[in-house]
């Protein structure tokens, strides 16, 4: 494909000039000639688990909010260029999660759909994933999503209990299928519960923030301020009618169930540790600076900027760019939610960009611990540079510039959903700020997901 | 929202029984549906003026089977009487009196309609006499009729010509399905302004309406019916009601807005939504309105300034902020939602009767102020509606509140609805400052 590789005797000229542009491109990254511009986006509410929600299936609150997008931007039986979402906590039914959402919406059924998983980082990846697909030219349009249920969350019968169904199943005659059946031992009967545990360290997300949290000597006190702001922020936004075009009720809840507009640093400071107990140092994680189990859905709904003027769409801000990163929590190298400490750095060099130059800082609240040891990991010289190869620390984060609408301690944490939430806020926020200096507003998104893994990305006003 | 009784003595043994015991006897409305005729069944057009000649042409030029005089034992579909040209109560004899003679012949679902001028343009007391006489004629006649059959006026307004675009939008409105539950009724037609449509089944074409509290109940009705007469329909109400919203306005291929109409800026982001989105606003809706019944001995003041912030403070905020943008210049429409209880009192409602009274008061004087630019401003006033809200009645207020109009029934939402599209249709250009009942014809208030 290369010039170089061209045969001898073709329009060489050509050829060299075409050259030199691809190589041009190349150097920035896939940047497209067309931006991919945020829209708009609709969640429905994110309830507790086990609360308003408890009878609704992944697929039920994919297609509410996907039917409460639709609704806000006039798109019924429009065929969208493609939507893409993902649960973390999926049944064997949902296989075809997204496009069977799709199929119950009120879209075209002649959308195309797909799934995709990346744990906690489901939601923004999909965002980053349709948004490239868009400035490749690929679509004009896109919905990007995710949706989690831990109330309905998908019970497997024991590996035992497995085995024995299958094999009767494949069993012939009625004595084939008796003594199979036989096989059956009390123990297989137990069922098999999904859980957060890392299944290379038999650890709980939890415990294995209160490693990291503990290793960046991060206070209770701190993360009990983190967890008391996002509440009040929050509920803030919400009394200013903020999510009045970015949030639609569903059965019967209108605000994220698990906010507390009430809450005070002192009932925060009275809640007994739940991580980190056995750790020797004083445990700080508690049910209050830590995310509840949480059901909710969020879509986001992406363009070019021609398909959003054609139909008088808003254009809120623009995909610039994202970056994923892993780190080695399995042998203990890093913590497992510190990925994105890692993301960031280099997506800030590829753009020549410092964490001066944003406005706004979205940050995922997994724990506070895991907002307060990335800010911490980010402030330390030594770790800027003998890790992220850096002359010294990363940089500061301005804390009044920090997740100042609430984030997930305040309204839960529907895994594959967050990414969704955060990105249709940071895109109103950054479309409501403007521009800053002559320049875009701009918001850098971070988020850590099982696996060691993390999501970050950034976002400019459009 | 089924009303059983009504189901029950339409047909059978039921239908006997409540004969022969002299009960109520109401039976299923003709409804407006998409495609269907204006009135089925020849049209009898009785008087001798020179406007009764012009209309019957025109009715002719419809496509409709017109009678001059009636033919004995004929079924007539509607009765239209032409009286604009009466001069002295004792003109009324004749013409009354011939269609007296057949009125056993108006069909089930049948229509009456006088043609007349307006009390207030007459230049004499003879002659002042003789129009207001037929209000009373028409108001009697209306509680005389059976099965179905309907009774409104038309009232000219000055030198006005019975064939005036909005006298024949009016007409239209009368004989169709459309007015199933406006009975006993007038609409004044003050000018004549306004053009019938291009396509009788798309009235709304090209329009962009937004229709507040549109998440259910009448609300929901009126998005539908004004997406089915061809408007691209913005639909607004409060945050909380946002799934309902969603799915009405996936339903009509609108666009949901969620907005707490009592906000300062609620003018100004509709006008913005409707023109960002659809290029242009032509018609609002104020349908948005809450109750918080008490008697007055037991009123609160959170009760009582809740009602009049949602049914008339919002109103006349998001009104002022229409009438001073340049997007609502072009024959806009708006159609507040009053309420018969504004008019007649109701027990228990005097924060609901002074909010629905207040809207009655404001659309009487925003009228003139949208003349210039062909604007109108007209209310409607539904009566008993079966809605999710009069579901929840006692049942035996609930029957009772049902059977005392003319028609022996409850309304639908979609009779309101449909009142509402065709004052916001270009047909009703000549009509502004009007508050229409659409109640049956109840028997208390005027």
């Amino acid at each position: 494909m290369a010039a170089a590789d061209a045969p001898a005797g073709t329009n060489t000229g050509t050829n060299g000039f075409a050259s030199a542009e691809r190589s041009a491109e190349q150097d920035k990254g896939i940047q497209g000639t067309r931006s991919a511009v945020i829209v708009g986006g609709n969640r429905i509410p994110f309830a507790r688990t086990g609360g308003a929600y408890v009878k609704s299936s992944n697929q039920d609150m994919l297609t509410a909010a996907l039917d409460g997008l639709i609704a806000r931007f006039g798109l019924q039986d429009e065929r969208i260029g493609e939507v893409a979402a993902g649960a973390v906590l999926k049944h064997s039914r949902d296989f075809n999660l997204t496009r069977e959402a799709v199929l119950g919406s009120a879209l075209s059924p002649e959308t195309p759909a797909y799934d995709l998983q990346q744990a906690c980082a489901t939601g923004l990846e999909t965002v980053l994933g349709l948004a490239n697909k868009i400035k490749l030219g690929q679509i004009e349009s896109a919905i990007a999503g995710g949706v989690d249920s831990a109330s309905d969350a998908p019970i497997a019968v024991s590996e035992g209990l497995r085995e024995i169904l299958l094999d009767l199943n494949r069993a012939k005659t009625s004595v084939q299928k008796l003594k199979v059946l036989a096989r059956i031992r009390p123990k297989d009967l137990a069922p098999d519960a999904p859980n957060t545990g890392e299944p290379r360290t038999g650890l709980s997300m939890g415990e294995h923030q209160a490693l990291t949290t503990a290793q960046w000597n991060i206070s209770r006190e701190a993360q009990d301020e983190l967890a008391f702001n996002s509440h009040r922020n929050l509920a803030a936004a919400y009394e200013r009618g903020f999510f009045d075009d970015l949030i639609t009720p569903y059965r019967g809840l209108n605000r994220d169930s698990n906010l507390r507009a009430d809450t005070t640093l002192e009932k925060l400071s009275t809640l007994k540790p739940v991580f980190g107990k056995n750790l020797g140092s004083e445990a700080t994680m508690t049910a209050g600076n830590s995310t509840p189990l949480t059901d909710g859905a969020a879509t986001v709904l992406l363009a070019t900027e021609e398909w959003a003027d054609s139909r008088g769409l808003p254009k809120l801000a623009t995909v610039l760019d994202g970056e994923a990163a892993a780190v080695d929590f399995v042998h203990g190298k890093d913590g497992l939610l510190m990925a994105p400490v890692f993301a960031v750095p280099r997506l800030l060099a590829r753009h020549g960009l410092t964490l001066e130059d944003f406005d706004f800082f979205e940050i995922h609240e997994a724990f506070a611990g895991t907002v307060l040891s990335t800010l911490a990991a980010w402030e330390d010289e030594d770790f800027g540079r003998t890790r992220l190869g850096l002359d010294g620390a990363l940089g500061k984060v301005d804390r009044t510039k920090l997740n100042i609408n609430g984030s997930s301690l305040a309204a839960g944490h529907p895994f594959a959903a967050t990414g969704g939430r955060i990105v249709a806020s940071l895109a109103k926020m950054l479309h409501e700020k403007g521009a800053v200096d002559g320049r875009p507003a701009r918001g850098l998104i971070s988020v850590c997901a099982a696996g060691g893994q993390g999501v970050v990305a950034i976002l400019e006003a459009a | 929202m089924t009303d059983k009784y009504t189901k029950l003595v339409s047909q059978g043994l039921g239908k006997d029984v409540a004969k022969r015991l002299g009960l109520p006897q109401p039976v299923e409305l003709r409804r407006h549906q998409p495609g269907a005729p204006l009135i089925t069944g020849p049209v009898l057009v009785n008087g001798d003026s020179r406007g009764a000649d012009d209309l019957a042409t025109t009715l002719l030029g419809w496509g409709l089977d017109i009678r001059r005089h009636a033919l004995p034992k004929e079924k007539l579909g509607a009765i239209v009487l032409v009286l604009d040209a009466v001069q002295h109560p004792e003109d009324l004899h004749k013409p009354v009196l011939a269609i007296g003679a057949s009125m056993r012949d108006l069909a089930p679902n049948g229509r009456v309609i006088t043609v007349s001028r307006t009390v207030k343009s007459a230049p004499a007391p003879a002659s002042a006499a003789a129009r207001q006489g037929i209000d009373g004629l028409l108001r009697s006649l209306a509680k005389e009729l059976r099965a179905g059959a309907t009774a409104n006026g038309i009232l000219l307004d000055a030198d006005l010509a019975t064939t005036s675009p909005s006298a024949l939008g009016a007409l239209r409105f009368f004989l169709s399905g459309r007015s199933a539950y406006v009975d006993g009724q007038f609409l004044t037609i003050s000018s004549s302004s306004g053009s019938l449509p291009f396509d009788a089944d798309k009235p709304l074409a090209g329009k962009v309406a937004v229709v507040t509290g549109a998440a259910r109940g009448i609300g929901a009705a009126i998005a539908r019916t004004l997406h089915r007469d061809g408007a691209k329909v913005v639909l607004v109400d409060v945050p909380a009601a946002g799934d309902h919203l969603a799915a009405v306005a996936n339903e009509v291929h609108g666009t949901a807005l969620q907005l707490d109409i009592t906000r300062d800026d609620a003018g100004h982001r509709i006008i913005d939504h409707a023109v960002e989105r659809h290029g242009r606003l032509d018609v609002v809706v104020h349908n948005a309105g809450i109750t918080r019944d008490r008697l007055l001995a037991n009123m609160d003041e959170g009760r009582w300034q809740s009602v009049i912030a949602v049914n008339i403070a919002a109103q006349l905020r998001i009104n002022e902020t229409l009438l001073a943008s340049e997007h609502f210049k072009d024959k806009p429409r708006i159609v507040s939602v009053a309420s018969t209880s504004g008019i007649a009192g109701n027990r228990g409602q005097t924060n609901y009767a002074a909010s629905k009274g207040g809207v009655i008061g404001m659309v009487r004087s925003t009228a003139p102020l949208m003349e210039s630019f062909g604007g109108t401003i007209n209310a409607v006033a539904p009566g008993f509606i079966e809605t999710e809200m009069t579901a929840r009645m006692p049942f035996a207020i609930r029957e009772a509140a049902r059977r005392v109009n003319s028609l022996r029934q409850g309304g639908q939402p979609q009779d309101v609805a449909e009142a509402i599209a065709f004052l916001a249709s270009d047909a009703a250009g000549g009509i502004s400052g009007e508050v229409l009942r659409v109640c049956g014809q109840q028997l208390v208030g005027a």
